[in-house]
C-alpha cells in the first residue's frame, strides 16, 4: 500500500506536471524535433561509426594501425 | 594513391577541426549558464526557505523557468560532439577510446540522471512535495549538471596531460590503468574548478544584466534589486575563484603544456626572470616569425611576472617557443629533448610498432597452425621482446613521429595571445563590476536611477560569453597540433573520410544550432518581458514594487 501510495505519487508528480505545462510545451516540441533531427536524420545519415564500418570485424587495430601509417614521416 | 589522400588530408583536418570547434563552441553557449544559474536559483529558494515569503517563491520560480529555457535549449547540443568522435575522429576513437569513454559512459549514466531526476521535481513538485524537498531538488539540480561538467572536464584534462594509462600494442589502443589517477589527475581538477567557477561568473552577470533590464524599464524593482544583491556577492567569489584557479592552471599548463603556455605569451625565446607580457602588437592576422623576431613589437611586459605565474618564482625559467623547438634546460637538472630529437624517438616508436604487430601475428598464426621450426619462432619470440622495450622507451614520444617538421608543434599564435588577453581582461573587469554592483545595491538607494550602469550590465552580457568561449579556444587552440598532447596529432587522429562530406555536415550544424539560438533568445526574451508570476499570496504581501 504505502509503495503503491508512493509511485502513484511519482506517476502523479509527471502527469500533473506536464498537463499543467505552459512554455514548457514550447521547450518539449523543440527538445524531440531537436532529438529527432540529431538521432534519426543526423546520426542515421551523416555520422556512421566509420570504423565499425570500413573494418574488419576483430581485425579494428589493424585498420587503425594502416590509417595511421598513411600520416606517418618515414 | 598515397599522394591523392595526403593532398587531400588538410582540408578533411581543418573541416573536422572546424566542425568540432564550431558544435564545442555552441555547446558552451548554454552549459555555463546552466551551471551558473542553479547557483543563483538556489540561493533564491533558500531565502523562500528560510522566509516563508512568497515574493522569495515567485523570484525563485522566475529564475528557475530562464534555468529551464536554457537547460531545455541546451538538451543533446553536446551528442554532437560524440558522434563526430565517431565519425571525424575514428583514429582517436579508437587508440584513446578505452580512458575517454569512462569518464563520459559515467557523465551520461550518473550526472545527466541525476539532473533530469530532481529538475522534474523542480519543476513540477512545487505543490506535491514538501518545501524542504523542493530545496534539496532544486540544489540537486544544479549538483548534477556540476557533477556532469566534472566527469566531462576529467575526459578533457586527459587530452592535455594524458596519466593512467598504458599503450597495448596487441590491441593498438592506450588501456587505463588507473581510474583514479584520470578522475584525480590535478589537471582535471583545476580545470574543473576553473571552468565552474568562469560559468557561476555568467550566471551572475546574466542575473544582473536581467535585473538591470527590469530597472532600466522601471519594472519588478524588488525582484531586480533583491537579485542584484545575490549576483553580485556570487559574482565577487565566483570572479576571484576563477582567478584564483586561471592562476593555479596557468601553472599546470607551464609544467606539462609550454608550449601552450608560450603560444599564450607569443614568448619567442625564453629564459630566467621572464616578464609577462600585458600587451603586444601581435598580428592577428598570421602566424608570427618567432625564428627571427626576438619578441612581438610594442611589447607592454610586467617584470618577473611570466616567471612566477608559470614557475611561482621570479627568477625561474620559462621555455619559449624556439627554446622547446631546441630542447632546453628543465628545473631537475635534465635536459627536455628537442622537437626533432622527438620527431626521431616518435619514427623508432611507430617502426617498433609495426615490427612489432607483423610479427606477433606472425607468431599467433604459426602457434594456431603449429607451423615455422623452432630456431625461427625463438628468434621472433626474442625480438618481440626487443620491440616491446623499444615501445616502452620511445612511445611517449610516438605523436612526434607523425610530424614533418618542428613549426608543425606551434599551435597558432596570435588567436590564443588575444583569447587569452581577453579573457584575462574581462575577468578583472567582473572583479570590478561586480564589487562596484554589491556597493550600490547594499548600501546606495540609487541603483534604480543609474540607468547609464543598467546599460552596462546589459552589455557585458554578450562579452561574459565571449571571455568565456576565449578560455575553451585558449585551453583547445593552444593544445594544437595534438588530439592527447604529445601523442596523436590532428592529422593522424581523423577518419578517412571525404572533406565534402564534413563540410556539408559543418553547415548543416551552423544552420542548427543558429536557429536553436535564436529560438532560445526569443523565448527567454519573451519570458524576461513576460516578468515573474506574481502568485496571490505575493500580492496579499504586497511586496511586489
Amino acid at each position: 500500500m504505502g509503495s503503491n501510495g508512493f509511485l502513484y505519487k511519482v506517476w502523479h508528480l509527471y502527469y500533473d506536471g506536464f498537463r499543467r505545462m505552459t512554455v514548457g510545451r514550447t521547450l518539449w516540441a523543440v527538445i524531440l524535433i531537436k532529438l529527432f533531427i540529431i538521432f534519426a536524420i543526423l546520426k542515421v545519415l551523416f555520422f556512421p561509426d566509420v570504423i565499425k564500418q570500413r573494418a574488419v570485424k576483430g581485425h579494428e587495430a589493424d585498420y587503425v594501425q594502416q590509417q595511421m601509417e598513411l600520416h606517418a614521416h618515414q | 594513391m598515397i599522394n591523392f589522400l595526403l593532398d587531400a588530408l588538410p582540408a578533411t583536418v581543418d573541416w573536422s577541426r572546424a566542425q568540432f570547434a564550431l558544435t564545442a563552441i555552441y555547446h558552451w553557449l548554454f552549459v555555463p549558464l546552466t551551471l551558473g544559474l542553479a547557483v543563483i536559483m538556489g540561493i533564491v529558494e533558500t531565502c523562500y526557505y528560510r522566509t516563508r515569503k512568497a515574493f522569495w517563491k515567485d523570484a525563485a520560480r522566475f529564475w528557475q523557468r530562464l534555468f529551464g529555457i536554457n537547460f531545455a535549449m541546451g538538451v543533446a547540443t553536446g551528442i554532437i560532439l560524440e558522434f563526430e568522435f565517431g565519425t571525424n575522429w575514428s583514429n582517436y576513437s579508437w587508440f584513446v577510446g578505452d580512458i575517454f569513454g569512462a569518464p563520459l559512459a559515467i557523465e551520461g549514466i550518473v550526472a545527466f540522471f541525476m539532473e533530469s531526476t530532481f529538475v522534474a521535481v523542480m519543476f513540477f513538485g512545487w505543490k506535491k512535495v514538501s518545501p524542504g524537498f523542493h530545496l534539496a531538488s532544486t540544489w540537486l539540480t544544479g549538483l548534477g549538471a556540476t557533477i556532469s561538467a566534472w566527469w566531462i572536464l576529467v575526459a578533457n584534462a586527459w587530452m592535455q596531460y594524458p596519466v593512467g594509462q598504458t599503450f597495448n600494442p596487441d590491441t593498438m589502443r592506450f588501456e587505463m590503468t588507473s581510474f583514479w589517477d584520470v578522475a584525480l589527475s590535478p589537471f582535471a581538477v583545476d580545470k574543473f574548478l576553473h571552468t565552474v567557477t568562469s560559468a557561476w561568473v555568467i550566471g551572475a552577470v546574466f542575473t544582473v544584466a536581467v535585473s538591470c533590464w527590469y530597472l532600466w524599464k522601471k519594472r519588478e524593482q524588488k525582484l531586480a534589486l533583491a537579485s542584484i544583491k545575490i549576483a553580485s556577492v556570487v559574482g565577487i567569489v565566483a570572479s576571484l575563484l576563477a582567478a584564483l584557479t586561471g592562476d593555479n592552471s596557468a601553472y599546470m599548463v607551464s609544467r606539462v603544456q609550454p608550449m601552450k603556455l608560450a603560444a599564450m605569451e607569443a614568448l619567442y625565446n625564453g629564459g630566467t626572470d621572464q616578464s609577462l607580457t600585458a600587451v603586444a602588437w601581435v598580428n592577428p592576422m598570421k602566424q608570427p616569425d618567432y625564428q627571427q623576431q626576438a619578441q612581438p613589437p610594442m611589447r607592454i611586459g610586467l617584470p618577473n611576472m611570466l616567471s612566477i605565474l608559470a614557475t611561482h618564482d621570479p627568477h625561474g625559467y620559462v621555455p619559449g617557443i624556439n627554446d622547446i623547438i631546441k630542447g632546453y634546460p628543465k628545473v631537475d637538472g635534465t635536459r627536455e629533448p628537442s622537437t626533432r630529437d622527438k620527431m626521431a624517438m616518435g619514427r623508432r616508436a611507430i617502426a617498433a610498432l609495426k615490427e612489432y604487430r607483423t610479427l606477433s601475428a606472425g607468431a599467433a598464426a604459426a602457434k594456431s597452425q603449429k607451423t615455422g621450426n623452432v630456431v625461427a619462432n625463438t628468434a621472433s619470440v626474442h625480438r618481440i621482446c626487443q620491440l616491446k622495450e623499444e615501445l616502452r622507451a620511445t612511445m611517449s614520444y610516438y605523436g612526434y613521429g607523425f610530424v614533418k617538421d618542428p613549426s608543425q608543434i606551434v599551435p597558432y599564435v596570435p588567436v590564443n595571445f588575444w583569447c587569452f588577453r581577453i579573457m584575462v581582461g574581462m575577468g578583472c573587469l567582473f572583479i570590478l563590476f561586480f564589487l562596484a554592483m554589491g556597493y550600490l545595491s547594499f548600501r546606495t538607494p540609487k541603483l534604480p536611477q543609474q540607468t547609464w550602469l543598467h546599460k552596462v550590465a546589459l552589455a557585458l552580457l554578450p562579452l561574459a560569453y565571449i571571455a568565456s568561449e576565449c578560455g575553451w579556444v585558449v585551453a583547445e587552440l593552444g593544445r594544437q597540433p595534438w588530439t592527447i598532447q604529445d601523442m596523436l596529432p590532428t592529422w593522424a587522429a581523423i577518419s578517412d573520410v571525404q572533406s565534402s562530406s564534413v563540410v556539408l555536415t559543418f553547415f548543416i550544424f551552423l544552420v542548427l544550432f543558429t536557429t536553436m539560438l535564436a529560438v532560445e533568445i526569443s523565448i527567454l526574451c519573451k519570458q524576461i518581458k513576460r516578468g515573474p508570476e506574481h502568485s496571490d499570496e505575493n500580492k496579499a504581501e504586497g511586496t511586489n514594487a
